[in-house]
């Protein structure tokens, strides 16, 4: 197992530049997660580190040994693609094995290491069938099996959930992160679900538009989102983002949120002894910030419920607030309907303020 | 015992909601007919007539079934019939130095193009739009263009002393080809060639071993099409064979214009359908895979 350094790495496709200046240093054993939307440019990472792409400037080092120049033969690890990529013409087993027989490995060695990788992943039964005869998770393990064959110094994953339906995801997720904990390997793993990008890294690298827009752990990422993006790509329903008016007063940002007839106003932050008079800004608050409140209980505010959406174990209420339709998970119990209306009163300590032109986090 | 599925009564068919059987689908019915006819017309004219005595034909029994049925028309036409001056051995000889030439240059055109089209698909290179768009110029020059060149090229490097300058000629001028197998491998999914880039294999093991064995419906696509093309050619075959080693269709075309006598209609009728054997029976043989390979997108223009 290895670390992975990536250093200034910037790819030009002749005058586009599709990554700007990424810096992400992978420590050995870690699970790091390149989280983003499509054409964020996280797959074109991800084959640059494998090698199969020419980086433009900028190095990739594997275990501190710069492999710019490096074939993808040569750089010690193994790729689980979207489609599997199973050689259709070859059994499982030829399959797992084919690595090996590219590097002239005896045949006594390669059934051996076939036999170990097909019991950790519960494939036995499978060695001498061809790809088209498997099922969606069991080609996903043969293509998982391969890459352990070849014992690499990294993993690197390319969305390789994308092509199961949700059950099976939610399975060979679990299957993942224990292989993970079990082996202690050093991955690397691309995905644009915010959901297996929380569950499954240790960090999560957030990137759009070819740069990293927050590298840290899930729960940084989540609690103290770095700019308005990060904020509304992770948790689902999304972050609710209000626009307010922050009024300096007694040593407290004070913030007006307002629904329908009622209105309320909250300290969002404690002031810097510089601050006066007024400034806008963005309030973030996640659905689960907000609390059912007393009749009377101060800092709260009476919303109607536009729309209700119940989950089972939670109800999402969606209502308007300071002109932003905002989401609130309410206890299942009692059932909501539209057109009802409920007090609340938000956790403004939990809360995050975001700079509405430069979209980036206040910190305070 | 299990009734072959062409015997069996036709099970009626559905109607699609609204569907009528009117004027309009009566024409088409009889536009298709007619087309039926005008092609399945000459063949039974063939088969028919190859199988009378010559007494019938000249007797004016020209479309119906034989009243004596023989086969020595075709045996004629294989092992007696006259296609030269002092030549009247039928057309076993020209049917074997015809293999000789189409069987190399249909397998040596095939695989060269399949390499060929699949490095053109997939490896990206400087001038890869240029090679594309030479190899289309290919496929529109007719033949005859280069006849006269060939010949004289042939001449000087002493190239018609056998048929090998015909498979030469042929497997070269069969290199666009290549164009059917690109349109073929530009849909192959790349991340099997990353896949096996990672394992370490290079690009002709790559093609041996992961593309090759996937490629079998255009394979045999190109292949059935290249031994038709090939077998069937008449105007290499007239000019570039050497003149005591020529091929059926040159061959066919002596036997059918040889003056001595009366027209031997009944054996000419056998010797077409020599000639045009081994194409019917490849197809009827490998049929099913060419329609495969053409629907798995073999061909897209």
């Amino acid at each position: 197992m290895a670390s992975v350094s990536i250093r200034n790495v910037r790819r030009r496709y002749g005058s586009v530049t599709v990554l700007h200046g990424i810096d992400i240093e992978v420590a050995d054993g870690e699970f790091l997660i390149l989280v983003g939307p499509s054409g964020c440019g996280k797959s074109t990472l991800l084959s640059m580190i494998a090698g199969l792409d020419s980086i433009s400037e900028g190095e990739i080092a594997i275990d501190s040994r710069v492999v710019n120049d490096v074939g993808p033969k040569d750089r010690d690890i193994a790729m689980v693609f979207q489609s599997y990529a199973l050689y259709p013409s070859m059994t499982v087993g030829e399959n797992i094995a084919f690595a090996m027989e590219m590097r002239k490995v005896p045949k006594a060695e390669r059934e051996a290491v076939v036999e170990r990788v097909a019991r950790t992943l519960q494939i036995g039964h499978l060695l001498d069938r061809r790809p088209a005869q498997l099922s969606g998770g069991q080609r996903q393990r043969v293509a998982m099996g391969r890459a352990l064959a070849r014992n690499p110094k990294v993993f690197l994953f390319d969305e390789p959930l994308s092509n199961l339906d949700a059950k099976l995801r939610v399975e060979m997720r679990a299957e993942i992160k224990a292989l993970h904990q079990r082996l202690k390997s050093t991955i690397v793993y691309v995905t644009h679900d915010q959901v297996e990008a929380m569950t499954l890294g240790d960090r999560i690298a957030v990137m759009k538009d070819g740069r990293v827009q927050q590298l840290g752990t899930p729960q940084d990422i989540y609690e103290r989102p770095a700019n308005l993006y990060v904020a509304a790509f992770m948790g689902s329903p999304t972050m609710n983002l209000l626009p307010v008016r922050l009024r300096s007063e007694s040593g407290h940002w004070m913030a007006e949120l307002r629904s329908g007839d009622s209105s309320v106003r909250l300290p969002a932050a404690p002031a810097g002894y510089a601050a006066t008079g007024e400034r806008d800004a963005v309030l973030g608050l996640r659905p689960e910030h907000w609390r059912l409140a007393e009749e009377g209980e101060s800092g709260a505010l009476a919303v109607t419920l536009q729309l209700v959406e119940p989950t089972g174990a939670d109800t999402f209420g969606f209502a308007e607030m300071n002109g932003q339709r905002i989401g609130i998970r309410l206890p299942p119990k009692p059932m909501r309907h539209a057109g009802e209306q409920v007090r609340v009163r938000p956790d403004m300590a939990s809360a995050s303020l975001f700079d509405p032109s430069t979209e980036k986090r206040i910190e305070i | 015992m299990a009734i072959p599925s062409f015997l069996r009564r036709p099970v009626q068919r559905d109607r699609m909601p609204g569907e009528r059987l009117g004027a309009g689908r009566a024409l088409v019915y009889l536009g298709l007919l007619l087309a039926v006819a005008f092609y399945a017309l000459p063949a039974w004219f063939a088969v028919v007539n190859s199988l009378k005595p010559l007494a019938e034909l000249q007797a004016g029994n020209v479309l119906g079934l034989p009243q004596r049925w023989t086969i020595e028309p075709w045996i004629e036409a294989w092992a007696t019939a006259c296609t030269g001056a002092e030549q009247c051995t039928g057309l076993s000889r020209y049917f074997f130095d015809s293999l000789i030439v189409v069987v190399p240059s249909t397998v040596i055109s095939t695989l060269w193009g399949c390499f060929n089209g699949y490095v053109l698909a997939k490896w990206r290179f400087r001038g890869v739009d240029g090679a594309l768009f030479l190899l289309m110029f290919g496929v529109f020059m007719p033949a005859a263009l280069f006849v006269f060149p060939l010949s004289m090229v042939f001449a000087k490097l002493h190239l018609s002393q056998s048929l090998f300058g015909l498979v030469v000629v042929h497997t070269i001028y069969s290199v666009p080809v290549a164009l059917y197998f690109r349109n073929y491998f530009v849909g192959f999914p790349g991340e099997l060639i990353k896949a096996a880039r990672i394992d370490g294999a290079g690009l002709w093991t790559i093609f041996r071993r992961v593309v090759l064995p996937t490629a079998k419906p255009i394979l045999v696509v190109v292949g059935i099409m290249q031994f038709t093309a090939i077998w069937n050619d008449f105007i290499f075959a007239l000019v570039l064979a050497p003149s005591d080693q020529q091929l059926v269709t040159v061959g066919l075309n002596n036997l059918t214009n040889v003056q001595e006598d009366v027209p031997r209609y009944n054996a000419y009728m056998a010797a077409a359908i020599i000639a045009g054997a081994p194409t019917m029976v490849l197809y009827m043989l490998a049929g099913k895979y060419f329609v495969r390979g053409l629907t798995a997108g073999a061909v897209k223009g």
